[in-house]
């Protein structure tokens, strides 16, 4: 029942919304993958960054989709954690570190993504200041060693910071551009793949960048 | 005041027919010349279906939905100016002011309250747009953003914003204006203006040659122009007297003004993506860019054709 509600929600709500209010321009979309288990991996500027990488899907693996967010936050008080947790489906990820906290997060995630999920991460662990990246935590690479044969996706997110940055509470509507990039896996070591994973988004921020002169 | 006329239901059926028989033509021409790439011809076509789909709201629904359309359109055109100029951060709060326009635009329209509608954009948004930067304590850039945003209110929701204008004429039944519908009015430059822009392209493939102004867009050559403008002056001369209460040698001039005029919005807008350095304004509308480069030449040809109507009924102005 919730399924089918969430369905519509994403079919005649969601995805209007984000067509309209904010409108996509995608490059590579082949890149995107047709099915999970799969990890996409985003610079955060915005709330709306979950709710348009979402879109990205048909809504059929909309419900499949899992972002990983901090539990402090999103689970805050009831009413946010039962939007988070029943129409977002995320996977809380609290940001004290506790031995039980973290073997209760692998174990979720390890659960979804036998499930076929379409997880989403931000390395930089929160909105920054608009359109400025911030250093990758390594925490990635630790997730991509524990899955090496789960594909895993940069996305570019380029005009949500313009749209609704942190901390501001009127929306302007803005196109916003992203681009994927085909998927990378784990292989050797962590700070090799955390140093490919960085090129690649250095590489797609450039190319932006480039345009605008 | 206004309601749809026999008259439009007829012309939509025609309109429909019309693009039936160039989509089977286009099929039909794709399966001949297996050699000729027509897979963006073929998107064009289905595109053209969607917006057909979505202007008819205007004609058939009342003056309320024709105005929200209206503003749809100038919404969505702003936004993908906004989108390709790329503002600093700073002035996003600004850029939520000029979407505001579009409702007063919208609410000046529908309560018949003309003057405001042509005094709001040019005089009150001049006034809001550095207000609103000196609350914020911004003077980096000062001229150089106020202006590109007052720009882009004009550009977007001033100009295309006459196309809504069209639901208020007449704006008083008097013996003179007895037989003025705007609705038919609105109908007859947007069908003009389509075939404008699709007889100055085809007339260019064909027979182009020597570019009218290489600098900005290689593709616009002089017998695109002169075809164009022929061809749109023979279709409103054919068009103007069965939809308007034009004449014939009205018409003619109504012709040649909306293929002349729609020809220079034409390339004000590729001179505006040449200096942003962008292709399409966007990718809304497949096949044909964003929803500003189909309405490029509305902005030039709507207030102009809406004013000289006026003019010439003794209307408004």
């Amino acid at each position: 029942m919730l399924n089918i509600f969430k369905r519509i929600f994403y079919l005649l709500i969601l995805k209007p919304l984000v067509y309209f209010c904010l409108g996509l321009n995608i490059r590579n979309a082949e890149n995107i993958p047709k099915d999970g288990p799969c990890i996409i991996v985003s610079n955060h500027n915005s709330h709306l960054d979950t709710i348009v990488l979402m879109t990205l899907f048909p809504t059929r693996k909309m419900l499949k989709i899992s972002p990983i967010a901090a539990a402090d936050y999103f689970l805050a008080n009831k009413i946010i954690a039962w939007i988070s947790t029943r129409i977002f489906n995320i996977i809380p990820l609290s940001r004290k570190v506790s031995k039980t906290a973290q073997e209760e997060f692998y174990h979720e995630l390890d659960k979804r993504l036998k499930n076929n999920s379409i997880v989403i991460l931000y390395p930089e662990g929160s909105r920054g200041e608009p359109d400025k990246m911030m250093k990758f935590k390594s925490g990635i690479a630790h997730i991509a060693k524990l899955h090496p044969d789960i594909p895993i996706i940069p996305v570019y997110i380029e005009g949500l910071g313009m749209a609704l940055p942190r901390g501001e509470a009127i929306f302007v509507p803005a196109i916003c551009t992203i681009i994927v990039e085909k998927a990378i896996y784990f292989e050797h070591d962590k700070e090799e793949f955390m140093e490919k994973l960085k090129n690649i988004f250095d590489d797609m921020q450039q190319e932006l960048v480039k345009e605008e002169i | 005041m206004f309601q749809t006329t026999p008259l439009i239901q007829n012309s939509l059926i025609a309109i429909l027919a019309l693009l039936f028989c160039t989509h089977i033509f286009v099929l039909i021409l794709a399966r001949i010349k297996k050699n000729v790439d027509f897979s963006n011809l073929k998107l064009r076509m289905k595109s053209w279906w969607l917006i057909v789909f979505f202007l008819a709201f205007i004609f058939l629904g009342n003056k309320a939905v024709g105005l929200v359309m209206v503003g749809i359109i100038c919404f969505l055109a702003l936004k993908e100016y906004f989108s390709f100029i790329h503002f600093e951060p700073d002035d996003r709060k600004l850029l939520f002011w000029a979407y505001l326009s579009i409702p007063f635009q919208i609410y000046f329209l529908y309560t018949n309250w003309i003057i405001m509608f042509y005094l709001f954009v040019p005089l009150y948004m001049f006034l809001i747009i550095p207000l609103r930067r000196i609350l914020a304590g911004n003077v980096k850039n000062f001229i150089k953003v106020t202006s590109l945003i007052q720009w882009g209110v004009i550009l977007n929701v001033y100009t295309l914003g006459y196309l809504g204008a069209f639901l208020l004429l007449p704006f008083a039944k008097t013996s003179s204006t007895a037989n003025v519908n705007g609705l038919q009015l609105l109908l007859f430059l947007l069908i003009v203006n389509a075939l404008n822009d699709a007889s100055q392209y085809v007339w260019g493939k064909l027979f182009g040659k020597k570019p009218i102004v290489p600098n900005i867009s290689p593709h616009k050559t002089w017998a695109g122009f002169i075809g164009g403008v022929a061809t749109t002056t023979v279709i409103a001369s054919l068009l103007g007297p069965v939809l308007t209460p034009m004449s014939l040698k009205v018409s003619v001039c109504a012709g040649l003004l909306i293929g002349t005029f729609g020809f220079i919005g034409d390339v004000v807008l590729s001179a505006v993506k040449r200096d942003v350095g962008v292709k399409d304004s966007s990718n809304l509308i497949p096949g044909h860019g964003g929803i500003l480069d189909r309405v490029d030449s509305l902005t030039y040809t709507a207030p102009i054709f809406f004013h000289f109507f006026c003019y010439l009924y003794q209307m408004g102005l």
